[in-house]
């Protein structure tokens, strides 16, 4: 990390009528990050990605892109960042070759230089070989990975993706994240989007992003870490009546059903006394043990806090 | 604007084109078909059916008859025997024009004295009933004149001199070939669907297969994308033009009097303004069925107001008035001055002007609002 901002943003608010897509948002990733912004559907993530690249413009506040402002040189920020949407938007009846020199065309790729990037990008995403095949009719992990080329081949320094990994199966997804450790590597900026909290174990920061506002912004072990008091796995008969009884006790916050087992939000740090309190109660508690918080116990303590 | 974007989106739309064969192939023969068919509209009121009463046959009566026949706006079907009969046939329209001759018409024919004969039409149709009962007075008034001089050279007399004699001259089309008038009409019509049918993919459909946002997200401005797709268009345009001439010539045998060249260099106005508004509502469509839902705004109006079937003098004011937006209403003026009168820029100037005027309102408005599309 350099240290210098990638992206910045500042009082920024897009409304889509009277819905408020983006409220508020201050935001600043710094260059060579891998930044992951997190959410449930509707919270505004792609609406962000797509004010940084400058297709939207703000409604109010700013962001800048590599000190560029989205809403006075958008122009600028297009040329800059690589864009790539939550829908394959490539044309499917032009080769993969064509595809490639068309982005190229349009963000003025010298001419002379065209043909050795394009071909570096083709191996270094494998797809040397399919580059005479049309389009539509490659698989969808080949269309992805032609999708970062043809993002790529301008060179930018700041990668946007709008929830590349959505859709995408288990193999292809740690796939790609090499790929994005690899651009990583090389210093490029990336920001993406995805429902996923587990991938945002892989980002060097996360933002939580609920209707529009920032929730929380950190890297992932601080998150963990900035949860008050400790987390404690229960499995538990009969579930409901352990869930009412814990609810009811002040120092615990919440009880979060997940999978089979619940999560005990646990202010105090007797976990043997809690599992006394419920077998006193007629539960039989067959698992009450702490465990280390997880990004999804952060994201949803911190939403109970904000009384969402 | 950069040069080698918009060449890059002209690029690209040529390869997609060539590649979408059939498409294509629509493209490069329905105008060819659309000319060949609407070639034959036409506005006359030829052979009409007719039905006769003529209770007391004489040679009178049939060459009375004969004459109707030989207009050629009536084509004697049926003799009837009474008027009953006349009516029903009217009534159910197998005939549209019944003929009744008085029993003494051939007697009083001779005699010189004053005959009546009833004509009565199916005015349903008030236009071509107006034509048929003018045909109808005209052959009264020539019968009348021919009886006279008949009945003079008999008595060894010259007929007195006409008071009044009008001259008639048909200019511009002296053998009044309605395809003359016709198919430079229905070849401006023709090149108005074209372009329009042309132009209404061309944004809505990017937007539909979701390649729009990412080729907005790169540098390519506006004003690049939607030239560079024009071009190609232009030229499809021009070769659609080509073919229409070639039909009109060798299947009408209606050819340009004028200038070719001037009308092809013409043409671009039209297209400047017809492709842009095409572009336009492209612009403005969510989905492509909008988009065409929304051209049937442009063609419909087209056809009516543009002075291509209809005269526009005809038209209530406010309706001249919405045609003057059409590009159709100035380009039928152009094609029919250069192919049938072969006028030139001289005359053709101020639909030129207004043609250009119109393309940069359209292309203005397209592109305000594909900016604001983007937000």
């Amino acid at each position: 990390m350099t240290g210098q901002v990638a992206v910045r943003s500042s009082g920024l608010v897009r409304r889509f009528g009277p819905r408020v897509a983006l409220d508020h948002l201050d935001l600043e990733v710094a260059s060579g990050e891998i930044f992951v912004v997190v959410g449930p559907d509707g919270a505004g993530k792609s609406t962000l990605l797509r004010v940084l690249c400058g297709l939207l413009e703000p409604t109010e506040g700013d962001a800048w892109v590599l000190g560029r402002s989205v809403r006075q040189e958008p122009e600028a920020v297009r040329e800059r960042v690589g864009y790539v949407p939550q829908q394959f938007g490539l044309y499917g009846d032009l080769t993969v070759w064509e595809n490639l020199r068309l982005y190229a065309d349009l963000y003025h790729v010298p001419r002379g230089e065209f043909e050795i990037r394009a071909r570096s990008l083709l191996h270094e995403f494998r797809l040397l070989g399919v580059e005479g095949r049309m389009t539509a009719a490659l698989s969808g992990g080949m269309k992805q990975k032609l999708a970062l080329a043809c993002a790529l081949v301008h060179q930018p320094q700041v990668l946007l993706l709008d929830e590349p990994t959505t859709g995408v199966d288990p193999v292809s997804r740690r796939q790609f994240w090499r790929t994005l450790y690899e651009l990583h590597r090389r210093g490029i900026t990336l920001v993406l989007t995805t429902p996923y909290l587990d991938e945002a174990e892989r980002a060097s920061r996360v933002a939580f992003l609920h209707r529009g506002r920032l929730v929380a912004c950190d890297d992932p072990r601080a998150l963990r870490g900035s949860l008050p008091g400790g987390v404690v796995e229960l499995v538990a008969e009969p579930r409901a009546r352990a869930q009412s009884l814990l609810r009811a006790r002040p120092d615990v916050r919440g009880v979060y059903v997940f999978g089979d087992r619940d999560r005990v939000w646990y202010m105090g740090s007797d976990v043997g006394g809690l599992r006394r309190f419920l077998e006193r109660q007629g539960v039989r508690v067959d698992i009450l043990r702490p465990v280390p918080p997880s990004l999804e116990d952060v994201f949803v303590a911190r939403l109970s806090s904000e009384g969402a | 604007m950069s040069v080698r974007r918009l060449w890059t989106v002209v690029r690209k739309e040529v390869a997609q084109l060539r590649r979408d064969r059939r498409t294509l192939a629509t493209m490069l023969t329905l105008p060819v078909v659309q000319l060949i068919l609407y070639g034959y509209l036409n506005n006359e009121v030829l052979h009409q059916p007719t039905a006769v009463w003529d209770p007391v046959p004489s040679a009178e009566s049939r060459a009375l008859v004969a004459a109707l026949e030989n207009t050629r706006y009536f084509a004697v079907r049926y003799r009837v025997r009474n008027l009953r009969e006349l009516e029903r046939l009217l009534d159910s329209a197998h005939a549209r024009v019944g003929v009744v001759v008085p029993p003494d018409y051939g007697p009083r024919v001779r005699a010189g004295r004053p005959a009546t004969i009833l004509v009565v039409v199916d005015a349903s149709d008030a236009t071509s009933a107006r034509v048929v009962l003018q045909v109808a007075q005209g052959l009264g008034v020539r019968l009348s004149q021919d009886l006279q001089v008949r009945s003079l050279a008999r008595r060894g007399q010259r007929p007195p001199p006409q008071p009044v004699e009008v001259r008639t001259r048909a200019w511009y089309n002296p053998d009044l070939r309605t395809q003359v008038f016709i198919v430079p009409g229905v070849l401006g019509a023709v090149m108005q669907f074209v372009t329009t049918f042309l132009t209404l993919g061309t944004i809505v459909r990017e937007r539909e297969l979701g390649t729009f946002e990412q080729l907005v997200a790169t540098p390519l401005r506006p004003v690049e994308l939607m030239l560079g797709k024009l071009v190609p268009l232009v030229g499809l345009a021009y070769l659609n033009l080509t073919f229409i001439l070639l039909v009109a010539w060798g299947w009408f045998g209606v050819a340009a009097k004028g200038s070719l060249l001037l009308l092809y260099v013409l043409t671009f106005a039209f297209f400047f303004s017809s492709l842009g508004l095409g572009t336009l509502i492209s612009t403005v469509s969510r989905t492509f069925v909008q988009a065409a839902q929304l051209a049937q705004l442009i063609l419909l109006p087209s056809i009516l107001l543009s002075g291509f079937l209809f005269p526009r003098e005809s038209l209530p004011p406010a309706l001249q008035y919405v045609g003057l937006a059409i590009p159709l209403t100035y380009y039928v003026t152009v094609v029919r001055g250069i192919f049938i009168k072969g006028v030139g820029l001289e005359v053709l100037w101020p639909q030129v002007a207004a043609l250009l005027a119109l393309g940069i309102v359209v292309f203005g408005a397209a592109i305000v609002r594909f900016q604001k599309k983007l937000d």
